[in-house]
């Protein structure tokens, strides 16, 4: 089974874990045009890296953030928003 | 003893032709070049040189033949979806099955064995006379029957699931089938093979050379290539084809994994496939149980199995056959699966002239491998997109026009 790290809670079983995807900046809504906001909405960088990912530990509420090599399945760090800089 | 084979034992060499030319370096230049020797790149190969004529053409594998999504699917054939794009693409794409052994003179194992989609929940039933109707409209076999039929077809299930899920009914594909998915490689391979087209094993594609918001020439582990014509049909692979010419798209790539079981005495004729239990299930002609499930939960590049998908699958299967208690697992794999917002490909030209785009694929792509040979052949040669794909062009996200294919995977994602 794999674990990962919730900065909370520490190491867990991968399943207690929700995905929600590569942190991407948010245009301003009132000022982005629209191919700017359907590149937002669509698009991804779906080349394998290393990336910035939301993560939830789903048994306590905890979002955070883990920086994950997507080419190895293998989780960098994890750390709380505002915390990892 | 047939002559034949006798002389595959006096004969020093090997006496019969092989399946494949093999080739030493790739040339300087060629017409078009596909990357990708999968059933879509090689089937777009075979249709180029057989019906428009295009025969100075290369096709490049970073690994082998088939070796990608090709031979890692779930075999399954049928065109029940939900959108008329769908079905109408998906329908030609079962007709062109059904010759297709006789096209290659190679045996597909092709085996009609009718597809059942259960359905637990009244929501789901709802669904499923939508998706009947669809395709009745269109000359689609699509019926929707009820728990009783779906007991007689499959006498070793237990429709109430164990009382937690009872199926209710079912959408019965009479058309559905399964297929021998490495013989559909070769078998496109060697018809592009035999009419001149040239197979490029173990060969990388490094870069692609852009002169005039136009294809140049792609480079290579194993030298430059010259051409006019790229199609990339590299599945999981083409975000980073895409990087290499500045293309943003909506693709994003999850692993998809599935198992087979040991072979047991056959039982189960058809197929049968569950939404809610995330589970579809057949029986190989060897007796092997073909098993698949969802997408992996996360994004990630690697063909890696786990412990996870093995347990959740088994559970949920022994909801529908309890009997299969005692079966051993004998294989696990994965395919890295690039998918799409609204469910449907994407095909077609791309904002780059000259670079043609076979993606989107996800886990339903075995299913259209000729359609998508025939299509794209077409859009490649005469350098207008094909009417059965003008619904999956890459600008329709830019547009908002999604075409919202919910029938595409018969597991929800």
């Amino acid at each position: 089974m794999k674990l990962l790290h919730c900065p909370v809670n520490g190491p867990r079983p991968v399943s207690e874990f929700v995905y929600w995807g590569e942190i991407r900046p948010m245009p301003d809504p009132a000022r982005a045009s629209d191919a700017e906001w359907a590149d937002y909405v669509f698009n991804r960088d779906a080349a394998a890296g290393v990336k910035r990912e939301w993560w939830c530990h789903v048994p306590s509420g905890v979002w955070f953030v883990a920086e994950r090599d997507t080419a190895r399945d293998a989780v960098l760090r994890t750390y709380l928003w505002g915390e990892g800089a | 003893m047939p002559f034949r084979l006798l002389r595959f034992a006096l004969s020093p060499g090997y006496p019969e032709p092989r399946m494949f030319t093999a080739h030493d370096a790739p040339r300087p230049a060629y017409d078009v070049v596909i990357i990708g020797a999968g059933g879509h790149g090689l089937a777009a190969a075979y249709y180029l040189a057989r019906d428009h004529g295009i025969t100075d053409v290369a096709v490049l594998e970073k690994g082998y033949i088939g070796g990608g999504n090709t031979g890692r699917n779930t075999t399954i054939v049928r065109s029940n979806y939900l959108t008329p794009e769908g079905v109408a693409f998906y329908d030609e794409s079962v007709r062109l099955w059904q010759d297709l052994a006789e096209d290659f003179d190679l045996n597909l194992f092709y085996s009609t064995r009718g597809h059942y989609t259960l359905a637990h929940t009244d929501s789901a039933m709802r669904t499923m006379r939508w998706r009947a109707e669809v395709n009745k409209h269109l000359g689609v076999k699509s019926e929707v029957v009820d728990a009783g039929d779906v007991q007689r077809a499959m006498p070793m299930m237990d429709v109430s699931c164990g009382g937690h899920a009872p199926v209710l009914g079912a959408l019965f594909h009479e058309p559905g089938a399964i297929v021998r998915h490495d013989a559909v490689a070769w078998g496109y391979g060697r018809g592009a093979d035999r009419r001149g087209v040239e197979i490029h094993q173990r060969t990388e594609v490094t870069g692609i050379e852009v002169e005039g918001g136009r294809v140049r020439a792609v480079q290579t582990n194993r030298g430059r290539i010259e051409t006019r014509k790229v199609l990339c049909a590299v599945a999981g692979s083409t975000p980073r084809l895409l990087d290499m010419v500045g293309i943003r798209s909506p693709l994003y790539v999850h692993p998809l994994q599935a198992m087979v079981s040991e072979p047991v005495k056959p039982f189960l004729d058809p197929i049968v496939v569950s939404g809610s239990l995330h589970v579809y299930i057949s029986q190989s002609a060897r007796g092997e149980l073909v098993m698949g499930s969802s997408l992996d939960p996360y994004e990630l590049h690697s063909t890696r199995s786990t412990f996870d998908f093995a347990e959740g699958l088994a559970a949920h299967m022994l909801d529908l056959f309890p009997c299969l208690s005692h079966v051993n697992v004998n294989r696990q794999w994965a395919g890295i699966a690039d998918m799409t917002a609204d469910f449907a490909p994407i095909m077609g030209r791309t904002p780059l002239d000259g670079f043609y785009l076979d993606a989107g694929w996800g886990t339903w792509g075995f299913k259209a491998t000729p359609v998508c040979g025939k299509t794209m052949a077409y859009t490649v040669a005469n350098d207008a997109i094909h009417p059965l794909i003008e619904g999956f062009g890459l600008d329709r996200f830019a547009d908002y026009r999604l075409t919202g294919e919910k029938g595409a995977a018969s597991v929800g994602h």
